[in-house]
């Protein structure tokens, strides 16, 4: 019986005492014509080892590769303190902080989260995380159409550039609300969004402007003139961000006059890869429009004699008090990922993260500078860009890609299915985590891949 | 003491930070930073020590009994944690080629197969990152099924007063009004007003069952039927799984899609409040509709069904596929528990639940449905002790923290009043629950002999009551870098 | 017991009404309300110079465990509202009769002042409500 204490006599105690003459019983109250006996498919129960067995074989499956793919999820140095502190019991197996005199371990490392997280892309507050970087945007769009109450439109205008799948996430979780997304076409050539391209919503009532940087090509764009180009037509711009390269980058507060709302994807910041998740999702806004925030909020106050202390506040906004009328369905959150981040943050420090950053920077434009050195590689933008870049090759991606993995290498993430005019691109980023003879290796690789396949 | 005050200038855990060779930074000075963030400027041990004393200041199961009602904090097993933490999963990226995937993919894959057959769905999704996610996707769900027969006058969703504050908030986020429907005084849903309500406008009902009120609705086939009857669409919140792992299905008590709290029935970490997951179920009609991406099997090897493969899906909820870790610690404890161990995880938590309702009850306590047995969870209501002897569910749950055990669910659901909503789960031993027994009895005299220690507490942690009031009013949510 | 002053009406959904020498009618929440909800964290009010009709929302009361939405008991133009609450809700607590009022309206029809309960009325409602 894995995990379950009783022993006969247990059972036959606690019969007694509830009056019932079997388990059984107990369900009584459930139709018999509702109540089965068995489950299809579900194999027998294994014991710990033989299920170490089964998984060590799973997991032998996943052959780990030298891996170049960004496009989201980014392999960072973690250092072994962080899993070790944040795989504690006292923080993996507790719950939502409701009694926060019980809870002040969690209560005041999310204080300590929203402060550094704030602090880092310049904003005065922050929410205690939400599920990834795709779903806190569309958590950002819903928050902007609630504080822009100027704009009656409910229109956003997203850069082209973002990440295609955050477009569709923020799609698929605002429509049912009458919100219409419009995608700002970028520039072929430079692979950013221009201010021009904003020309033709000179006259409209925009509700808000969606700004990623660096954007989903790596891409650097000019986003003081396209926070200036919101404010302007009283929109609220929003802010998509990687949190290693804000400590390099300008960070949003200080775009133009400052951007209303930051989100992006907490991943960077000491959580595995692991399949894509659990990440956390970061969600940063001015203090001004705090109360339109969704999620859980963390505040600082004292206890009745004095101390102080950390709870949960502005609850008032969520779903478990405001239920119809709440900012968000959101509920439980990332806890865990952002308790990890956060231990991550103070190891590294700003400098430390500074430094993580300018490698990555580092790597990334020397591994550009070796691929282009082979024949019919190019960028297929001009222009600034940070950790990732994309290249066009002189033939089929997938085709090239199939060949690097054989050599165990994943050679980076095949951009065109996505993008139809940008033919035979590949997005490649390489973080601090790669070594010069990675780099060498990739380019040979690549090299003879395109040989064999061209 | 905050990491911040107890940092130094220039102090950094150096090792951690990689060597950079000076390279140049070709970046136009307007999109560089010129301010330094404020993070911790501490040493690796001060790390360490700082997060690891924090962690001392919280309850949790592996220190605690935690019978939060509606949360199942159930044991969860280290042994999962572990494999689920090996490189090659940690590593995989989520974009990575599918050849270097098939070990993940087989794992998804076989967990959708055995959600499927534990809720008597015909698909499942396992892409939506909480519970909450799990509800949108469910309405979504319902909304684009509706659309897609151009049955579009439909524009309401039907959710009790008893449930979850998520259920609401969910259909207005899929568009829809929310009408709620009362709860009769047994507990169920009255027949003739839901009767009363449906109509051409209805599009669906949200529901648990067993109840936010810890009893299961007798009547379900027959609510499902009224629905059906409607046009309307059945779907059934799974916070409660645990309480009919392996006894009833969902899909056979008529409902038409579902979601599966993998942090509760499946004993995945609740992390302080996430990473949580939550998978949905369908039946056939809802099957093109399921959010992407999702596993397949084809020639024995697993693939991923995109919006391509799926056109009619209501789309993507993440950047990549959700919470893959936990789906994989889900994964594993299927393995683990098996046919037979599923079985008996709702059959122990309701004897559990059954036990401590029955003691408490012939303690003198007030049961909010004395009439029914207890599915995994039930109800104490002190109501009665309010008024007499001015102690609240509050105060009780505060001094219930000094005996060292977590407080139940207070003020949940919200139509029973200072109510505490118990859930033992099946992982506790007797003795546990005993213990919480003889000090919900101490409390109990507390409150009679002396009512101020039981109003004032928590007496024995790090702090004392906190000025919520002072936290709204007064927002501090930032350390002032400056102080 | 609380203060229902009978100068003034109420609604059933326990906002007052008072009407001044100009025709304009100034609303806040009864003292039975604000008791009700607790110490008030938040006000959130309706924009100026919008028109709401008798029983729309107006705006919201925040407490630390609950939020109330503000029904208009009349119809008409909000002709101002209380700024100082912004700064300090409680004044709803401490004075929902005086310096915590919400907002005040130009009324299109005064005869819906009428429509409304007097004091009486109102104290048998919240005893009603009580039982």
């Amino acid at each position: 019986m894995p995990y379950i204490p009783h022993t006969d006599n247990d059972i036959k105690n606690m019969l007694a005492v509830i009056g019932a003459d079997s388990i059984n019983d107990l369900f009584n109250e459930i139709p018999a014509e509702l109540r089965i006996d068995t489950l299809k498919n579900i194999p027998d129960g294994l014991g710990e080892m033989q299920t170490n067995q089964l998984m060590q074989e799973k997991a032998s499956l996943d052959k780990r590769g030298l891996c170049f793919i960004g496009a989201g999820a980014y392999e960072h140095h973690i250092p072994a303190a962080v899993w070790e502190i944040a795989g504690r019991g006292e923080f993996m197996t507790a719950y939502t902080p409701y009694q926060a005199e019980a809870s002040q371990g969690t209560l005041q490392l999310l204080y300590e989260y929203q402060t550094m997280i704030a602090s880092l892309m310049g904003m005065e507050v922050s929410n205690a995380s939400l599920y990834d970087g795709a779903s806190a945007l569309a958590e950002a769009v819903l928050m902007a159409v609630r504080a822009n109450r100027k704009s009656k439109s409910k229109r956003i205008l997203v850069a082209g550039s973002i990440h295609p799948h955050y477009l569709d996430t923020a799609n698929a979780i605002v429509h049912a609300q009458g919100i219409s997304i419009e995608v700002v076409p970028f520039c072929n050539t430079q692979g950013k969004v221009l201010v021009e391209a904003f020309a033709t919503y000179e006259n409209e009532d925009i509700t808000a402007v969606v700004i990623p940087q660096p954007n989903f090509f790596g891409v650097l764009a000019d986003v003081n003139q396209l926070t200036a180009w919101a404010h302007q037509h009283n929109a609220l711009a929003i802010a998509v961000v990687n949190p290693t390269a804000v400590a390099l980058l300008k960070e949003p507060g200080q775009w133009a006059d400052g951007v209303d709302i930051v989100c992006g994807e907490g991943q960077p910041l000491g959580i595995p890869l692991s399949s894509g998740g659990p990440y956390f999702g970061f969600l940063c806004c001015k203090k001004t429009i705090v109360r339109q925030m969704p999620g859980r909020i963390i505040g600082r106050t004292v206890d009745s004699e004095g101390l102080t202390g950390y709870t949960l506040t502005l609850q008032a906004r969520e779903q478990h008090i405001r239920r119809s009328k709440a900012t968000s369905n959101i509920c439980t959150n990332q806890g865990l990922a952002v308790t990890a981040a956060t231990i991550y943050m103070s190891l590294l420090g700003f400098e430390g993260l500074k430094k993580v950053a300018r490698a990555c920077y580092a790597n990334t434009h020397q591994l550009a500078a070796l691929l282009t050195n082979i024949d019919g590689v190019t960028l297929m933008f001009q222009g600034h860009y940070f950790h990732e870049v994309l290249l066009q090759l002189p033939c089929d991606i997938d085709a090239v890609l199939d060949n690097l993995c054989e050599q165990g290498i994943q050679g980076g993430f095949n951009v065109s299915p996505y993008f139809p005019q940008l033919e035979n691109a590949l997005l490649v980023c390489a973080t601090e985590v790669k070594t010069e003879k990675d780099l060498q290796h990739f380019a040979n690789q690549l090299e003879f891949a395109i040989h064999q396949v061209a | 003491m905050l990491i911040f005050e107890k940092s130094q200038t220039q102090r950094q855990a150096a090792l951690q930070a990689p060597d950079i060779v000076d390279t140049v930074l070709d970046i136009p000075k307007e999109l560089q930073r010129s301010s330094k963030a404020v993070l911790p400027e501490a040493s690796e041990l001060q790390t360490v020590r700082h997060y690891t004393q924090l962690s001392q200041k919280n309850f949790s199961i592996d220190t605690q009994f935690y019978p939060l009602g509606s949360c199942t904090m159930k044991y969860n097993p280290r042994g999962v944690h572990k494999l689920a933490m090996m490189p090659d999963f940690l590593k995989r990226h989520p974009l990575a080629p599918l050849k270097q995937s098939q070990g993940y993919l087989s794992c998804a894959y076989e967990l959708q197969q055995m959600l499927a057959s534990i809720s008597g769905m015909s698909t499942v999704s396992l892409t939506p990152m909480a519970g909450a996610q799990g509800e949108f996707a469910g309405v979504a769900m319902i909304r684009a099924y509706h659309e897609d027969r151009k049955d579009n006058a439909r524009n309401e969703i039907i959710v009790p007063d008893a449930a979850h504050g998520t259920n609401p908030a969910s259909a207005v986020m899929c568009g829809y009004k929310v009408k709620e429907i009362p709860t009769g005084a047994d507990g169920n849903i009255n027949l003739n007003t839901l009767k009363a309500m449906v109509g051409p406008q209805t599009a669906g009902i949200m529901l648990t069952n067993p109840s936010t009120l810890g009893v299961f609705d007798q009547n379900i086939k027959a609510v499902a039927k009224i629905i059906h009857e409607a046009g309307g669409l059945l779907y059934y919140d799974g916070a409660n799984l645990n309480a009919i792992l392996g006894k009833v299905r969902p899909g056979d008590m008529g409902f038409d899609v579902l979601h599966f709290n993998l942090h509760k029935t499946f004993a995945t970490p609740h992390g302080g409040g996430g990473p949580g997951c939550g998978p949905v179920g369908v039946s056939e009609r809802l099957k093109p509709y399921l959010p992407t991406p999702m596993v397949t099997k084809e020639n024995d090897s697993y693939r991923w069904l995109t919006k391509k493969d799926c056109p009619k899906s209501i789309g993507r909820l993440s950047c990549f596929m959700g919470n893959a870790g936990i789906i994989l610690r889900a994964y594993i404890y299927c393995r683990i528990l098996g046919l037979q161990g599923m079985h008996r995880a709702a059959e122990f938590a309701t004897l559990n639940a059954n036990y401590l309702q029955t003691r408490l009850q012939q303690a003198g306590f007030t049961l909010a449905y004395p009439e029914r047995k207890a599915s995994h969870e039930f109800i104490v209501t002190l109501a009665k002790e309010a008024k007499t002897l001015g102690v609240t569910a509050m105060d009780v749950a505060k001094r219930l923290l000094d005996y060292g055990v977590h407080a139940p669910t207070t003020y949940f659901p919200l139509l029973i009043p200072e109510c505490l909503l118990i859930e033992p789960t099946e992982t506790e031993a007797k003795e546990d629950l005993d213990y919480f027994i003889d000090i919900m009895i101490e409390i109990l005299n507390e409150a009679k002999t002396n009512p101020e220690l039981v109003t004032t507490a928590p007496h024995t942690l790090p702090i004392k009551r906190l000025d919520d009031v002072k936290a709204a009013r007064e927002l501090d949510l930032t350390w002032n870098f400056g102080e | 017991m609380s203060d229902i002053p009978s100068e003034l009406r109420y609604s059933e959904s326990h906002e007052w009404a008072r009407i001044e020498d100009d025709g304009s009618v100034i609303i806040g929440i009864t003292d039975h309300a604000q008791s009700l909800l607790g110490d008030l964290v938040y006000v959130e009010l309706p924009e100026l110079e919008i028109n709401i009709k008798n029983g729309d929302e107006a705006g919201v009361v925040e407490s630390v465990k609950a939020a109330s939405d503000i029904y208009s008991p009349l119809s008409g133009e909000v002709v101002a509202v209380n700024e100082a609450l912004a700064d300090a809700p409680e004044l709803v607590n401490s004075d929902p009769y005086g310096g915590g009022w919400l907002f005040k309206i130009q009324p299109v029809d005064e005869s819906e002042l009428t429509d409304l309960l007097d004091a009486d009325g109102y104290e048998a409602l919240i005893e009603s409500d009580d039982t």
